[in-house]
């Protein structure tokens, strides 16, 4: 610990330099914590899925529908706790761009399905009197400024009412629910199957797809085999998944998002490689006098070797975290383009770890050379 | 002066390779910048350029009122009828209208890079529709027949999706079909696509409902007439839209999104290759503090010694973002991807590095250089000549 104001002035013998190579740093690891950061939260929505639920979806593809008639014949299966359903609303709010993700619902099993979902107990009894109620995320609340007892008029870009003829949809909010193991969830909005399936042109008496609650998640794979026997051969043949693999499937449809954050990254961090090994470099070349009368002092070789070495490593992770914190202060401004909340903790590990690496990588050769110093050449030079 | 700035910049010039190992700094740091920059706008060129593709003026969509896409759409067996019938419409030979009414049904196919199933799109097109595309063009097999199980494939969905070669069968909707030509269409969105004959695919999915018509128009003027006489007629719902407009709707969102991700991306790196190339500049310039201060005590003016900085800091930025275009080039121009696009339905399209991406290159390069080779210059012109001539 004693060492620690003589590498603090060493690394800061060159302010200028120093300044800049950190900022170089703090840059790289600003875009490590954002771009990684995306990746992470991503990955961690399909982590975070619940092993114990099953989505059955018509096996040409997710946009076909499934018939009714299918909930008690899966509610049937022996293992199956409960099953709910859900459709593709697609509507807008005031503009076509303000999308909104919205699911009609039989209230009475979309929760019970959900049990992560926070809901207070009076609003589903409301949900289930109120033939338009609506029940949003607060997320969707906040960002539309919505309470409850409001009345929202959505557009549908599918879905046309039998009564006019309109793409018309009126709701009223009647609750606000809240998912604190995941808020990027909390966006979407639920309402009456029975008000949907009633007033549509197209389609009655079927669903998007079914969420299968079972008892014992360790039954997964049989049950899910057991729903695809029971409907093969049938017009409307099912293909049933866990949520984790529905969720990695329908990512993975949009980009390989890793693959792309991983080839950024690299770039980045060659580049970086070279910016700060050749300051490091340049750094040990300028300190060859006084580390050869620290060594005529007696610091052992190894004792300098680790000096230098420390520099680097302190300079890597001090201005890591610097860029991370900066990372972790902007990152909430994605949430409106991509639907992102809060950076993942692990980034900040995994950025830490990357730090030391880059310290290693970009310290070893100087740490090297500074180890290798001979006292009478380097006193003379 | 001029001849003393060229004399100080070419003698600076000659004396930089001695000063390669921190020059890298600038070189690396701007390459690496460009090719990320310039590879991601070239997948946003690419995915418009697929989209807007073969779009022409003088045809028109019909959707529902109200759709954005042809997925979400419906429109009755009566109401295309009187669309297709319309005032502005051009008709061939035999006096039938060139338009295509169409559906858009969904198939899941397994991607071949992984093995996970995507939404591919399946058309059924009206028997009019070579007429209505004439950039169809089959490069193998033959056409499908009307009322048999057939379909043609996209060059693009091909080489994207498992199972869709030259005879090969697909089993959807309990039935099979079969793979009977392979076409390719300018580059656009429809080579992501499978086709069959409309009235099979209904039947099959067992609709009645249509999503689009697509018309050819007598000339481009013809479309405020066309789409006049379709909005007043109360007994269509629809909205009408030049397929150039349509198309361009259908890329905004995501040619927004990697746009904004290309430069927000690209300007944090370039913030960063900024710092880099000061550091490399000032270092520079601290090497040569005593040849500078030679050259101001013999009487050179201190704009030549800022000028020879600058045009150092902009030639070591130009070689970055000549290799770093250079490396985006070689490596992505032409690749092949494809995502899901505003219609829930994959879109192949293929990286395209143009010129105009390569001048932006350039620029980002040389406002780096430019900013990173300023104050470096600056302090060089100013360096006090007395002590400087001392320096070790």
């Amino acid at each position: 610990m004693k060492y620690v104001p003589l590498m603090w002035a060493m690394l800061w013998r060159k302010k200028l330099r120093t300044s800049l190579t950190l900022l170089s740093i703090v840059i790289a690891f600003l875009l490590f914590g954002m771009l990684q950061g995306i990746n992470a939260a991503f990955q961690e929505t399909i982590e975070r899925s619940n092993v114990n639920r099953l989505i059955v979806t018509n096996r040409i593809a997710l946009t076909e529908s499934l018939p009714y008639s299918y909930l008690s014949q899966i509610e049937s299966i022996p293992g199956v706790a409960i099953v709910s359903h859900e459709s593709w609303f697609g509507p807008y709010y005031q503009d076509p761009k303000n999308l909104i993700v919205a699911f009609p619902v039989e209230v009475n099993r979309e929760f019970r399905a959900h049990p992560e979902i926070v809901l207070p107990k009076q609003q589903i009894d409301a949900m289930e009197h109120t033939r338009d109620g609506a029940i949003v995320g607060a997320g969707l609340a906040k960002k539309y400024g919505w309470k409850i007892g409001d009345h929202i008029p959505l557009h549908s870009t599918i879905w046309v009412k039998a009564s006019d003829g309109n793409s018309a949809w009126d709701f009223d909010v009647v609750g606000i629910y809240e998912e604190p193991s995941n808020r990027t969830r909390e966006d979407a909005m639920f309402f009456n199957y029975k008000y949907f399936d009633e007033a549509r042109t197209f389609g009655k008496g079927t669903v998007g797809w079914y969420v299968v609650q079972l008892r014992d998640p360790g039954q997964s794979a049989q049950i899910a085999a057991t729903i695809d026997k029971l409907f093969a051969n049938s017009p409307n043949e099912t293909k049933t998944q866990t949520e984790k693999e529905f969720q990695q499937a329908f990512l993975k449809q949009i980009a390989d998002i890793s693959l792309i954050v991983t080839y950024i990254l690299f770039a980045v961090f060659f580049a970086l490689l070279f910016a700060v090994g050749s300051t490091a470099m340049q750094a040990v070349r300028e300190q060859v006098p006084e580390l050869a009368v620290l060594k005529t002092l007696g610091f052992s070789d190894t004792r300098v070797l680790v000096l230098v070495l420390l520099q680097a490593l302190v300079l890597c992770v001090v201005a890591a975290l610097l860029g991370l914190a900066t990372a972790n202060f902007l990152f909430p401004l994605l949430r409106d383009t991509l639907g992102v909340v809060k950076m993942p903790l692990r980034v900040i590990v995994e950025g830490v770890v990357m730090a030391t690496i880059l310290a290693a990588a970009t310290g070893v050769i100087p740490a090297w050379r500074a180890k290798r110093l001979v006292i009478v050449e380097a006193l003379r030079s | 002066m001029i001849k003393q700035i060229l004399a100080v910049t070419a003698m600076n010039l000659r004396s930089l390779p001695q000063r390669m190992g921190t020059a890298w700094v600038i070189v690396i740091g701007i390459a690496v910048t460009v090719a990320v920059m310039v590879s991601v706008l070239a997948m946003a060129e690419g995915f418009t350029k697929t989209l807007k593709g073969t779009a022409r003026l003088d045809r028109a969509i019909v959707l529902r009122d109200g759709s954005e896409a042809e997925l979400a759409s419906t429109i009755s067996r009566e109401n295309t009828q009187t669309i297709m019938d319309a005032p502005g419409v051009r008709k061939d030979g035999a006096g039938r209208p060139i338009a295509s009414a169409e559906v858009v049904v969904i198939v899941a196919l397994p991607q071949k890079k992984d093995g996970v199933d995507a939404n591919v799109t399946m058309r059924g097109i009206g028997a009019n529709a070579r007429a209505l595309r004439p950039e169809v063009n089959l490069i193998e097999g033959r056409m499908f027949k009307p009322a048999v199980r057939e379909i043609i494939v996209g060059k693009s969905a091909v080489a994207q999706f498992k199972g869709l070669e030259l005879g090969s069968r697909i089993a959807f909707r309990d039935s099979e079909w079969t793979v009977v030509g392979i076409f390719e269409s300018g580059g656009d969105a429809h080579e992501s696509e499978l086709q069959g004959d409309v009235e099979t695919v209904l039947s099959a999915y067992r609709r009645n409902l249509f999503q689009s018509v697509s018309v050819m128009l007598e000339s481009p003027q013809m479309f405020d007439p066309f789409k006049a006489a379709l909005t007043t007629d109360p007994t269509l719902k629809v909205s009408v839209e030049r397929e150039t407009d349509y198309y361009a709707a259908q890329s905004r969102n995501l040619s927004k999104l990697l746009n904004l991700l290309a430069y927000f991306v690209g300007g944090i790196m370039a913030l960063g290759a900024c710092f880099g190339a000061l550091n490399t500049m000032y270092t520079a310039v601290s090497t040569r503090t005593r040849e500078i201060a030679t050259l101001r005590a013999i009487g050179f003016g201190g704009l030549p010694i800022v000028v020879s900085v600058l045009v150092e800091s902009l030639l070591l930025a130009l070689i970055g973002s000549a290799i770093g275009s250079a490396a985006a080039w070689v490596f992505f121009d032409g690749n092949t991807v494809n995502t899901l696009g505003a219609g829930f339905t994959q879109v192949v399209f293929h990286l395209t590095v143009t010129a105009t991406l390569l001048v932006s290159g350039v620029f980002v390069a040389c406002t780096v250089g430019m900013l990173g080779g300023l104050l470096p210059a600056i302090r060089a012109a100013r360096l006090p000549i007395a002590s400087a001539l001392r320096a070790n």
